[in-house]
């Protein structure tokens, strides 16, 4: 039967019908859904990890249990998971090991764009690329036999277009789940990476990868497309789907080997063409190995290594360099231009970040003219206070709080950094007081390490934890945190009182997320003592809970326009004519309360009666 | 299709993608949805046919643009081609920077405009106020996808099935009203809509008055 799949969907289908026992992940777009999907199938254990590297390390273990393992991550997670995913490499495996990584071209959803197919050369382990959804699925039991059979980790590498597109594909219905059994053999030279092993190990790897060198040559499913003998082009992954809308009639080596190349394959194909093109998304990594083939070829001259492709962007370029020639239907003229307002991603109506965020700008921590600046131009800006607070952010919905109205945060790197840059700015020098601000996800993520080391170092930050119970960004999953596994079972939930006090953390206090004043009046007492603090901002994610209350309304007669409340980028308060209004539709009403608590007029009031 | 998080975007693509496999076509989706839950821009593109490659609908080749409201429609003006139907939900969700007063909202005529630049075929769908006549807010976007049925060779049966099957058994009801009753609307603006040899002027005129007769909003 036909069915309409995500390549998410698609894999962890594929991964089920190869016979997972184990899957373990951390959320993170757009590589999610494979595990969730994995979670609502029967059989195989699949975890949440704490983090990537976690998740890799747990996918390793069962891996030498000799049953077959998925792990799966976002390319950035990859960054994190690098340490065992290397280690993995040099040991190799007992069950077959598969490590998905979901790269995101254009930053959709991400502080990064990095082209992840470095990880396999880097690490010398096979990768599979594939270009739709029921290559995602047909990939999987191979990608698992390859692991097996060259005792290596496979790297099954997505796009953003590859994950998240769904097609129409077939799957193996008579197919079911039929896992491994488990057992471990000892066998110290190939599990114990001690100098003297992994020195043994080292040449294994090089002949394991000329191997495979070898076995792509014959991969069947790399597949020569013969046309047009003028233009021959070598594309995979979702590059292929848009350069087979471009180039009609071109000649096409589709491959899904994208390390090793088969480089007897691209040869035989370059000879049959004129015109040899690669195209791909992001680096020329596979344009710059067929350079050194020593085929001429061409590729990056027209195909932008920056950002996510598209037909158009495809064209364009193919026109530019005379790849094209037909003339594009012209689009119309413009005639008017008319400005559209943008609509950045913003924290919901009822968001627990928001009161945090809000006392954070309302201090005037959010610009820091440096001495000099403020002196020559004699005194400050209005509204600017110089000497504030600096916040250093992490990764999660909070984030969002750098976009105007709140602009509340100061810097944001990647998972967990928030704790030791504001250590090192500390540390620096620096004269401002510095606040960390991370989620409770990220937190457990890779927060923990630099609150450890703000201890051991005897800093004197003051870290929020913006407490939501979630993982909110992503969906909402589980973490240590909120003891809720990924099937969804109550398990043993992480203190992060506890957690931090046993970090050697002495003042840790725990505020209502929605209370403005005593954030700020906590906030205001930890940053000036001499030692590390901790404040947990909890409340409820509104999404998760699905928290619903009376909307408030405004008393018009009350209202001034000063815009306080519009300050709190709330999406629930608007303008109306020159006053504020709320709209009902997505007011949370008591369940949130802050724009109450901050109106300097007391101009909003509870609704009298439920509005439906 | 386009709107903002929350708004039923996705649902209503997702109905659209598996009617479309299930009435024999190939298909692929493809969503792009910013980091937020609710709130930011999402994007749905849906090509259909007998064999499709590229995940993504070029520039000036969309047969149809459904808008979940105004401004996301007009944001994707340049998607819709010379002969393709734009279908928008006559209702605004003003962004924070309008709703803060930094910027204004486009009103129905730049919408007009906008679109009149890249085709000349624009309804208007009150999709907001047929479901809160039916007494559930969250419809609209069923609403719009009844009207968008009526133009696509597909069976009423596939669509009212697939749709009963997404939403929750207490909802089934009042989606399936939302559905026929944006077919309805459908028909009115078959009736009304100008002949491809009208002039743009004539166009234009007919489609205001057109629109004024079933807009919620003027």
């Amino acid at each position: 039967m036909k069915r309409l799949l995500s390549g998410n969907e698609a894999i962890a289908l594929g991964a089920y019908h190869a016979g997972i026992s184990v899957a373990a992940a951390y959320p993170g777009t757009p590589s999610t859904e494979i595990l969730e999907n994995l979670a609502k199938l029967p059989g195989p254990y699949v975890e949440w990890s704490t983090n990537e590297k976690v998740a890799m390390e747990v996918g390793l273990g069962a891996s030498y249990g000799g049953v077959r393992t998925l792990v799966s991550m976002k390319h950035v997670g990859l960054n994190v998971a690098a340490d065992p995913f290397f280690a993995a490499s040099v040991t190799g495996v007992r069950g077959g090991l598969v490590v998905v990584s979901c790269d995101d071209p254009g930053m959709h959803s991400s502080q990064g764009e990095q082209d992840n197919r470095h990880f396999a050369r880097f690490a010398k382990v096979p990768m599979l690329e594939p270009s739709d959804s029921q290559e995602a699925y047909d990939l999987m039991p191979i990608a698992f036999q390859l692991s097996e059979e060259f005792d290596t980790p496979v790297m099954v590498r997505t796009t953003t277009r590859i994950s998240h597109c769904k097609g129409v594909m077939e799957i193996d219905e008579a197919a079911s789940w039929q896992p491994k059994r488990a057992h471990f053999i000892r066998e110290l030279d190939k599990f114990v990476m001690v100098p003297s092993n992994a020195r043994k190990r080292r040449p294994l790897m090089e002949e394991r990868i000329a191997k495979l060198a070898l076995w792509v040559e014959n991969f069947p499913k790399n597949e020569m497309i013969i046309q047009s003998k003028k233009l021959g082009i070598i594309a995979f992954g979702a590059a292929y789907q848009y350069a087979r809308e471009v180039f009609k009639n071109a000649s096409f080596l589709k491959l899904l080997t994208t390390y090793p190349l088969p480089t007897q394959l691209i040869t035989d194909f370059s000879r049959q063409v004129e015109t040899l093109v690669v195209v791909e998304e992001l680096d020329p990594f596979v344009e710059e190995q067929v350079k050194a083939m020593g085929l001429k070829v061409r590729g990056k001259e027209f195909v932008p290594p920056i950002g996510e492709l598209t037909t158009d962007i495809l064209e364009d370029g193919a026109r530019r360099v005379g790849l094209l020639k037909n003339g594009r239907k012209a689009l119309p003229q413009k005639e008017t231009q008319v400005e559209l307002p943008v609509r950045p991603p913003i924290l919901c109506a009822g968001c627990p970040h928001i009161a945090t965020t809000f006392v954070l700008r309302r201090l005037g921590f959010y610009r820091h003219l440096s001495p000099p600046q403020a002196d020559e131009g004699g005194k400050l800006p209005a509204g600017l206070r110089q000497g504030g607070i600096i916040a250093t952010s992490d990764i999660g919905c909070y984030t969002l709080a750098v976009y105007p109205p709140l602009l509340a945060l100061d810097t944001c790197a990647c998972m967990g950094a928030s704790i030791g840059q504001a250590l090192g700015l500390e540390k620096a020098g620096v004269p401002n007081k510095i606040v960390a601000v991370i989620g409770d996800s990220t937190f457990v993520h890779s927060g923990i390490t630099g609150l450890v080391d703000m201890v051991y170092n005897q800093g004197s930050g003051t870290v929020i934890i913006l407490d939501n119970d979630t993982t909110a960004m992503t969906g909402h999953q589980g973490h240590p945190g909120t003891g809720i596994s990924a099937r969804g079972e109550k398990v043993t939930k992480v203190d992060l009182e506890l957690l931090c006090r046993g970090l050697g953390v002495r003042d840790v206090n725990v505020v209502d997320a929605f209370e403005v004043a005593e954030i700020e009046r906590t906030l205001r007492r930890c940053v000036e003592i001499e030692e590390p603090s901790v404040i947990i901002a909890r409340g409820p994610c509104p999404l998760k809970e699905r928290v619903a209350g009376t909307p408030f309304t405004i008393d018009a007669e009350q209202c001034d326009g000063c815009a306080t409340c519009l300050r709190l980028g709330c999406p629930a308060l608007i303008r109306e004519g020159d006053k504020a209004g709320i709209d009902q539709t997505q007011c949370v009403g008591g369940a949130c309360g802050v724009c109450l608590q901050i109106c300097p007029r007391e101009a909003i009031v509870k609704a009298e009666s439920k509005i439906a | 299709m386009a709107g903002v998080g929350g708004q039923g975007v996705i649902l209503a693509s997702d109905s659209l993608a598996e009617v479309a496999m299930r009435a024999g076509f190939d298909v692929k989706k493809s969503d792009a949805l910013g980091m937020a839950q609710r709130g930011g821009s999402v994007v749905s593109h849906i090509r259909i046919g007998s064999k499709v490659f590229a995940p993504l609908i070029k520039k000036g080749e969309a047969d149809f643009l459904v808008g979940f409201e105004r401004l996301e429609t007009a944001r994707c003006a340049s998607y819709i081609s010379p002969h393709g139907l734009a279908i928008t939900n006559d209702q605004e969700l003003p962004p924070l920077a309008v709703a803060g007063g930094a910027a204004p909202y486009p009103d129905q005529r730049q919408v007009e405009h906008l679109i009149s630049q890249y085709s000349r075929r624009l309804a208007f769908v009150p999709g907001l106020k047929i479901a809160l006549e039916l007494g559930n807010a969250r419809v609209a976007g069923v609403v719009l996808l009844g009207f968008l049925s009526a133009f696509l060779p597909v069976e009423v049966a596939l669509w009212e099935q697939d749709i009963a099957g997404r939403v929750p058994a207490k909802f089934r009801e009042v989606n399936l009203q939302a559905f026929a009753l944006g077919r309805q609307e459908a028909k009115v603006f078959n009736s009304t809509e100008p002949e491809a040899k009208a002039t743009a002027a004539e166009d234009v005129a007919k489609r205001v008055r057109n629109t004024t007769r079933h807009s919620g909003r003027r």
